[in-house]
């Protein structure tokens, strides 16, 4: 029997592990877009398990718009990253340092 | 029985392979591992009766954003070593938030007061539900602009990433149509006026 504490759980360490991809990839753009996509898909897991114990169908609804803009942020997220390494030659978060932010 | 065996199996491997996303040396090998994330959890979601969803996920992103990232990977030159040279200097930063967020979690998870039991299962669905039907009388009624706005996202983020990566090589040579059409007589034919020579 799967129960919905299963799925939080499940979806709580997806989270935590990507945020501490973010920790630890921080100089890597490219790899910052990977645990990105993997926060969100954490919190699609949420969407589905409760859309599901509730029995409300919303939440997929809602799930299948983030997966939409996800998949639009992606591909901008990698055009820009494509630009960036044509003018750089580099991904490396340190050497963007132009606006001395 | 079965159903819980092939539970913590696919949860097992969805743990492994998050931890091969955020751990391997190689970008590649990341976006292969995150391959094989995306499918695990289209497992979880068909366990978990919402069959739509768990197809789209991997014919959205396992078939088209995740060969872009391997393909934007495999076509920039990355220096690994150089790029993983900071690697373990923030890492205790990492595995500490990971241990304040899961005591949270842990903490919401205990509450048990969510307005629902958070210990039952789920009410099993009719044998002839499907939730592709389901989603989709919603999707179509009550979500209809939601969805248009959808497509116009998608469109303008097609038109972005074009825009973004096109760029023109130096010293191509192209023929530019616009330029030929709009060409006057002035431009190409000169008449010259001189009076006529004999052939010696």
């Amino acid at each position: 029997m799967i129960t919905l504490q299963h799925m939080m759980v499940i979806s709580g360490l997806l989270f935590a592990l990507s945020v501490a991809g973010i920790f630890i990839n921080r100089r890597n753009v490219i790899l910052l877009l990977m645990c990105i996509e993997l926060l969100l898909l954490s919190a699609n897991f949420n969407f589905v398990a409760f859309s599901r114990w509730l029995g409300n169908i919303d939440g997929q609804v809602f799930v299948f718009f983030i997966l939409t803009v996800a998949a639009a942020e992606s591909a901008i997220g990698l055009a820009i990253l494509v630009v960036l390494f044509r003018k750089r030659r580099s991904i490396d978060v340190e050497d963007l340092a132009t606006l001395k932010g | 029985m079965l159903v819980q065996i092939l539970f913590y199996a696919f949860a097992t491997v969805l743990m492994g392979s998050a931890l091969g996303v955020i751990l391997s040396r190689n970008p590649v090998h990341s976006a292969l591992y995150l391959v094989l994330a995306f499918f695990t959890s289209a497992a979880l979601w068909l366990l978990i009766e919402a069959e739509f969803l768990a197809i789209v996920l991997v014919l959205v992103y396992v078939g088209a954003v995740m060969v872009l990232f391997l393909f934007v990977v495999m076509m920039l030159d990355i220096n690994v070593e150089e790029v993983r040279k900071g690697f373990t200097r923030h890492a205790w930063l990492g595995w500490l938030t990971v241990l304040a967020l899961v005591a949270e979690i842990v903490g919401v998870v205990a509450v048990k007061q969510l307005g629902i039991d958070v210990t039952k299962a789920a009410v099993p669905v009719a044998a002839d539900h499907s939730n592709t039907a389901e989603l989709g009388k919603v999707l179509y009624t009550t979500y209809v602009y939601p969805f248009e706005l959808a497509a116009v996202v998608l469109l303008v983020a097609i038109v972005a990433a074009i825009v973004l990566t096109m760029r023109k090589r130096q010293g191509l040579k192209l023929q530019d149509v616009g330029a030929q059409v709009a060409t006057r007589r002035e431009d190409r034919v000169r008449l010259v006026k001189m009076q006529a020579e004999r052939r010696e």
